[in-house]
């Protein structure tokens, strides 16, 4: 990065300065003056050197708060657009604690990080615990909170389905690394089962074994799922092929019409598969914590809120990269 | 009190013993299978549970409610059982189990497949 910021004029007077007065005492100059000139001349270049120092790490730091103002811009407008979509208005009025108000994306959005900010203050809370080797009793007093806020999301996430499923399908409520591990609108257990196995140690033979089934039967369900939204797809597919053909007979139309109406049914069952795949997300973190002891369930808590904390920071720097 | 017209009383107990005959088919059905599944054909989320079935090593009874000769009285049978949604909906070893919600709840703890071994409709 070239430093040819216009704060550097302060060196250019330090030297113009020093060549004025080096001209002005050189009229009556003797031998005696040079030395404390050149101790004033190195003084004054030790002062240009801070003074260029320090304008280096103010314009660093402005082109840091730049940087992030940029991805607050593209974020507000990203979600402004999606509001103006859906004709929702916001009202100044705050309120929105219990419903979801508007009934739309940006509303759901609105809740998740407020969700997330109260999550992440737990999270804090039990790792104090954890670290200031709080006794079993305090610890499950905080691990029976950050639980119960997990079923907090997963019911917001239920009405948020009902109102727009294609929003929580998309995952554009969560950040674009955590976007890449989307399954059906979420995580998948049971790759956050095979992350958390070695965290967990140590274990015992029937800890392991039975979070080795509780990990082999959520991929079987998450599998099952997979199958029937794939059969969706096809089914889905099926029909809108179905209503192509020569156009302009009026029995055509009533066949596109009863095709649509089809299609129209077929989408509606995609809320239950989000709900389906919410419900295995919910069953499968209560039977690991069913497993686990109560030290045990704070460790993992703790290290599932790590992880998904690396992956939101992976995003922040993904969208802060320079681009050429 | 104005006692009830004669004829309500009527329809009232024909309906109660119409109800019940349907869920007698539906319990019949269920009573003849280790395990058995009601679908409808264009049901995803009916795929879904089968595949999870057969993924356990079951061979569920599958009956389509909209094929089947007898498929509007299974269903209105499964309905007065309170199923719903009315498909899919799975009994093993006889005992309604439920519908995809409770599979998958059941599957997660390990309950579904020892009700699947309890009833015969797998082996290990």
């Amino acid at each position: 990065m070239e430093d040819a910021s216009p704060r550097t004029d302060s060196s250019t007077d330090a030297d113009t300065e020093d060549k004025m007065s080096n001209q002005l005492q050189g009229i009556g100059a003797s031998d005696g003056s040079d030395k404390s000139r050149d101790q004033k001349t190195l003084r004054r270049l030790a002062q240009n050197r801070e003074a260029a120092r320090k304008s280096r790490l103010r314009k660093k730091a402005y082109v840091q708060q730049l940087e992030s103002s940029r991805m607050k811009l593209t974020q507000l407008e990203q979600e402004l657009q999606r509001a103006r979509q859906q004709g929702i208005f916001i009202s100044s009025s705050g309120d929105q604690s219990q419903s979801i108000g508007g009934n739309g994306a940006l509303a759901f959005d609105v809740e998740y990080a407020r969700w997330l900010e109260e999550h992440n203050k737990r999270i804090n809370e039990l790792r104090g615990a954890v670290n200031s080797h709080a006794g079993d009793g305090e610890l499950r007093i905080i691990v029976d909170g950050v639980v119960s806020q997990h079923d907090d999301i997963f019911r917001i996430k239920g009405d948020a389905a009902k109102a727009d499923v294609f929003h929580i399908l998309s995952g554009m409520w969560k950040t674009p690394a955590e976007r890449c591990f989307l399954w059906l609108g979420g995580f998948r257990s049971s790759e956050l089962l095979k992350l958390l196995i070695n965290q967990l140690e140590p274990l015992t033979e029937q800890q392991l074994l039975a979070i080795n089934n509780l990990q082999q039967s959520s991929q079987q369900a998450e599998d099952a799922l997979s199958q029937g939204m794939e059969a969706l797809q096809q089914s889905l597919a099926e029909t809108l092929a179905g209503s192509l053909g020569p156009t302009g007979s009026s029995g055509n139309v009533a066949n596109y019409m009863g095709q649509m109406a089809m299609a129209m049914g077929k989408l509606g069952t995609l809320e239950g598969f989000i709900r389906q795949a919410d419900n295995l997300r919910q069953q499968t973190l209560q039977q690991m914590h069913r497993i686990l002891t109560t030290r045990q369930s704070a460790r993992a808590l703790l290290a599932i809120s790590d992880y998904f904390s690396r992956l939101r920071a992976l995003s922040s720097l993904w969208l802060a990269r320079p681009r050429e | 009190m104005d006692k009830p017209p004669l004829n309500n009383i009527v329809s009232r107990i024909k309906h109660t013993s119409i109800k019940g005959e349907l869920m007698e088919i539906v319990r019949e059905v269920a009573r003849k299978n280790a395990a058995v599944i009601f679908t409808k054909s264009w049901c995803c989320m009916c795929h879904s549970m089968k595949a999870l079935l057969y993924e356990l090593g079951a061979s569920p009874a599958v009956y389509e409610l909209d094929q089947h000769v007898n498929g509007t009285q299974m269903e209105w049978g499964l309905r007065a059982l309170g199923c719903c949604p009315v498909v899919p909906v799975v009994f093993i070893g006889g005992t309604l189990v439920g519908s995809a919600e409770d599979i998958i709840s059941l599957h997660v703890d390990g309950s579904l497949k020892h009700m699947l071994i309890n009833a015969k409709a797998i082996w290990l």
